[in-house]
């Protein structure tokens, strides 16, 4: 009995000291809830595209960092002239697409042509509408040339429905992504997984892995015990009603980050009842931020009072407009004429912050004499219903896009809002390019949608990213939705 | 025998034909449009009718019926819109999942079931075959997603014998492909089992207490020789019947234990393509696993004739 402790310590020595002789592992497994549906950042909305591909093997004029911050990627350097109407890009050299040809001034053009072109199902064209004129000066020079000044222009070149691609592969994208990244596309086993290797021609600095798998696990039950079997090592979207089950594990990293995901209760301005500022203002009021963040996302999101996220410089702190108050809610239903309280539905899409919160939300509205019907529906069917016909009432979303304040000056948007002063706002703010003017009109936009009680603000949405404690480089925060794997490395 | 067959053949034809009009017209009606889901909430309404066109959506609604049922009867199943290939290779890829998972569930059922229900049959009603009731009761009665995750955490967590989930693709040898079937077949056969062993146990038990089974144990035969030559082959045409069905099943229903999984499965390929509104896969899915079912039903109903041969005299 003592002679096998003896003989098994020994062996547990030698293996200990054979595997931290060897260099630290260059191979990981990330775990992501949704399988893309094909792998064309250009040519989609599906947020699980850039969850693989942005920043990994697609690359734009310009990136999006860890904090929201606009960084030079393909374009090394820009000029911008005085009147804010044409940008000159400097691009990179050397730099090559994973097919082997050569990247250039030409592509940028390709691709930005591509984007904004007639017949273009780009997804967010509406990052190129300020596009004039795309010329190329020399093979590393572009001028852009815009209809009108857009201050946000650099960070719209950032997304990634506004990546680079070759014409030669631009079309076989879907199945077979060619960029200029630091990992290139190997394989994709459909409903399975999505390998990445390490490019060996990449112009930047190098990564320090050496093939990333991208694992589709659904069910988020499933995705506790893939991690603590150690078959997947990180899930940096993971279900934050899970993360305790986690969270005091030493073995594991549990990092809770900000999204740029407002969640709103949104409501249909031009349909009564809710056409009537009280009745907006009274289930603002009826609304408890606390209890709904608690039972939708485990306690885990910060609560907002606007359309903006907390995480950045733009935010104004307005929780306090509408503090959770039942009699302050009845009075204003009192008078709006319903007193005794009316009947609604509630169209719920299926993420669980929806599903879960839209109970709570119906629990409280009760208080207040509203009666909700809760509809669960599919994402086609909140398309279908909800966004293109808006046939609802009221309805729960994350609106996970970053900068987004814009939508509500849209015409003929969900939400049926129609504000004239707010529509000036946004117009001014995309003219302006001074930041301190920006931040003022920024804050100017949240005070008037929180004043207006458009739809019930809720709560930013969270990040909660789990990964082996060993692993280091992986976005906190989520500005926009992607794993940009360029620093991640094992440290041991 | 040919009257059986030639029937049981025609009855299968016009099932298809049916099935896929049903098939399609449902998914017509359920509200959804592939290119919105497409190109999301900032895209504009020229964009996605750009899009829908270039889908082949805008069609007539006959058109587009008769242009999928075409394809079908060539056997060209037409291409998925999400992943833009054609949908037969989607299918192959997820058969090779689904086949072997839904035949080792299968066996590892009967396997289990048959013994048992004999085992209960032959004590009925004594303390043996309450016990063994009790468990197939609580099989059936446990939800099979709750059973898989205790699977995972004892066998992948714990004792680290398999992994905790997905398939590495039978390229990675038959071994490890194998061994990431292993829990999901054990955790869809235990209620199959269950659900088996109980049908086999009542059959049995019908049968035991008809008049030849008295007369061949009167005329001396051991009980045992009775069971297994006499009674069990009678009992079998309510068996198979049950086979037949859960065959089926783990076909394509065993989207819960796929997605605890996460094998890339039939099931969840299903799934994902209504979520998608991938209109073409569901369809020319649906509609194989429909000809899948008939053609399972046909070979139950064949079995029958071998099991029963009063079936095969009768014209």
């Amino acid at each position: 009995m003592k002679l096998w402790k003896t003989i098994l310590t020994a062996a547990g020595l030698i293996l200990a000291a054979g595997t931290s002789a060897f260099a630290a592992r260059t191979d990981l497994v990330i775990g992501i809830p949704l399988e893309p549906p094909h792998l064309d950042p250009t040519a989609g909305a599906a947020a699980a595209i850039d969850e693989v591909l942005y920043a990994n093997v697609f690359e734009g004029l310009t990136r999006i960092g860890p904090n929201g911050e606009v960084l030079p990627d393909l374009a090394d350097s820009w000029t911008i002239s005085d009147d804010g109407k044409a940008y000159t890009f400097k691009l990179h050299t050397g730099v090559k697409f994973h097919d082997g040809t050569d990247f250039n001034a030409d592509d940028v053009k390709f691709s930005l042509d591509r984007a904004r072109a007639d017949n273009s199902v780009n997804a967010q064209k509406g990052l190129f509408a300020a596009i004039d004129t795309v010329e190329v000066v020399d093979p590393t020079t572009v001028k852009i040339a815009l209809k009108n000044p857009q201050s946000s222009f650099l960070y719209n070149m950032g997304w990634g429905d506004a990546v680079i691609v070759a014409p030669e592969t631009a079309d076989t994208n879907k199945e077979k992504p060619v960029g200029t990244g630091p990992f290139k596309f190997q394989s994709w086993a459909k409903g399975s997984s999505i390998t990445l290797i390490k490019s060996d021609t990449y112009w930047g600095a190098p990564v320090a892995l050496d093939k990333a798998e991208f694992r589709i696990v659904t069910d988020a039950a499933a995705a506790v015990p893939a991690l603590l079997s150690g078959d997947v090592q990180a899930f940096p979207f993971f279900d934050p009603d899970s993360v305790a089950q986690i969270q005091g594990d030493p073995r594991f990293k549990v990092v809770i980050g900000a999204t740029e995901g407002e969640t709103i209760l949104s409501m249909n301005n031009k349909k009564s009842p809710f056409d009537k500022l009280q009745v907006r203002q009274a289930i603002s009021f009826a609304l408890d931020r606390k209890a709904i963040i608690d039972g939708a996302s485990a306690g885990l999101g910060v609560p907002i009072g606007s359309h903006m996220s907390p995480a950045t410089k733009a935010y104004v702190d307005l929780t306090g407009l509408y503090p959770h108050n039942v009699d302050k809610a009845r009075e204003l239903l009192k008078e709006a004429g319903l007193e005794s309280g009316f009947k609604a539905t509630l169209k719920l899409p299926p993420p669980s912050y929806a599903r879960l919160g839209g109970e709570i939300i119906a629990s409280q509205l009760r208080d207040i004499g509203i009666d909700l019907e809760i509809v669960p529906v599919e994402w086609a069917q909140w398309l279908d219903q909800v966004f293109t016909k808006k046939d609802y009432d009221l309805t729960i979303v994350s609106h996970t896009e970053p900068n987004d304040i814009d939508i509500y000056s849209r015409k003929d948007y969900y939400f049926n809002y129609d504000n004239p002063t707010f529509d000036k706002i946004i117009a001014d703010l995309n003219l302006t390019s001074d930041e301190a003017k920006r931040m003022t009109l920024l804050g100017e936009a949240q005070k008037i949608l929180a004043d207006d009680a458009v739809v019930g603000f809720l709560y930013e949405l969270p990040k909660a990213g789990v990964w082996d404690a060993k692993l280091e480089g992986f976005w906190e925060n989520a500005p926009i939705q992607a794993n940009d794997l360029t620093k991640v490395k094992w440290t041991e | 025998m040919t009257a059986y067959l030639l029937k049981r053949l025609a009855i299968a034809l016009i099932t298809l034909v049916l099935a896929s009009m049903v098939v399609f017209a449902v998914l017509e009606i359920i509200p959804g449009d592939p290119a919105r889901l497409m190109l999301g909430m900032n895209a504009s309404a020229d964009q996605v009718d750009l899009l829908r066109n270039q889908m082949g959506l805008n069609a007539p609604l006959a058109s587009r019926y008769l242009h999928w049922a075409g394809g079908l009867l060539s056997l060209d199943f037409g291409r998925s819109y999400t992943y833009s290939v054609p949908v037969i290779d989607l299918v192959r890829e997820r058969v090779v999942v689904s086949l072997p998972l839904a035949l080792i569930a299968l066996a590892l059922s009967t396997i289990i079931a048959i013994p048992v229900g004999l085992f209960s049959a032959g004590r009925h009603g004594r303390a043996g075959d309450t016990i063994a009731m009790g468990a197939a009761q609580l099989g059936v009665a446990v939800p099979n997603f709750w059973f898989a995750l205790m699977l995972i955490y004892l066998f992948a967590v714990w004792l680290r014998l398999v992994p905790a989930g997905g398939f590495p693709g039978w390229s990675a040898g038959v071994w490890p492909a194998l061994k990431s079937l292993f829990l999901p077949a054990i955790a869809l056969a235990l209620p199959q089992a269950a659900i088996l062993a109980r049908v086999t146990r009542s059959a049995l038990i019908e049968v035991l207490n008809e008049d030849y089974i008295r007369t061949a144990r009167a005329k001396g035969l051991p009980y045992r020789a009775v069971l297994w030559r006499h009674a069990l082959r009678n009992a079998m045409i309510p068996v198979l019947t049950i086979l037949g069905l859960q065959f089926a099943f783990l076909l394509a229903g065993t989207i819960i234990i796929e997605n605890v999984f996460y094998l890339p499965g039939l099931g969840r390929l299903v799934f994902q393509a209504i979520t998608q509104r991938d209109l073409i896969v569901v369809e020319s899915v649906v509609m194989l696993l429909v000809a899948a079912v008939i053609a399972v039903n046909l070979l139950v109903d064949l079995s029958y004739a071998v099991v029963d041969p009063r079936l095969r005299s009768r014209q």
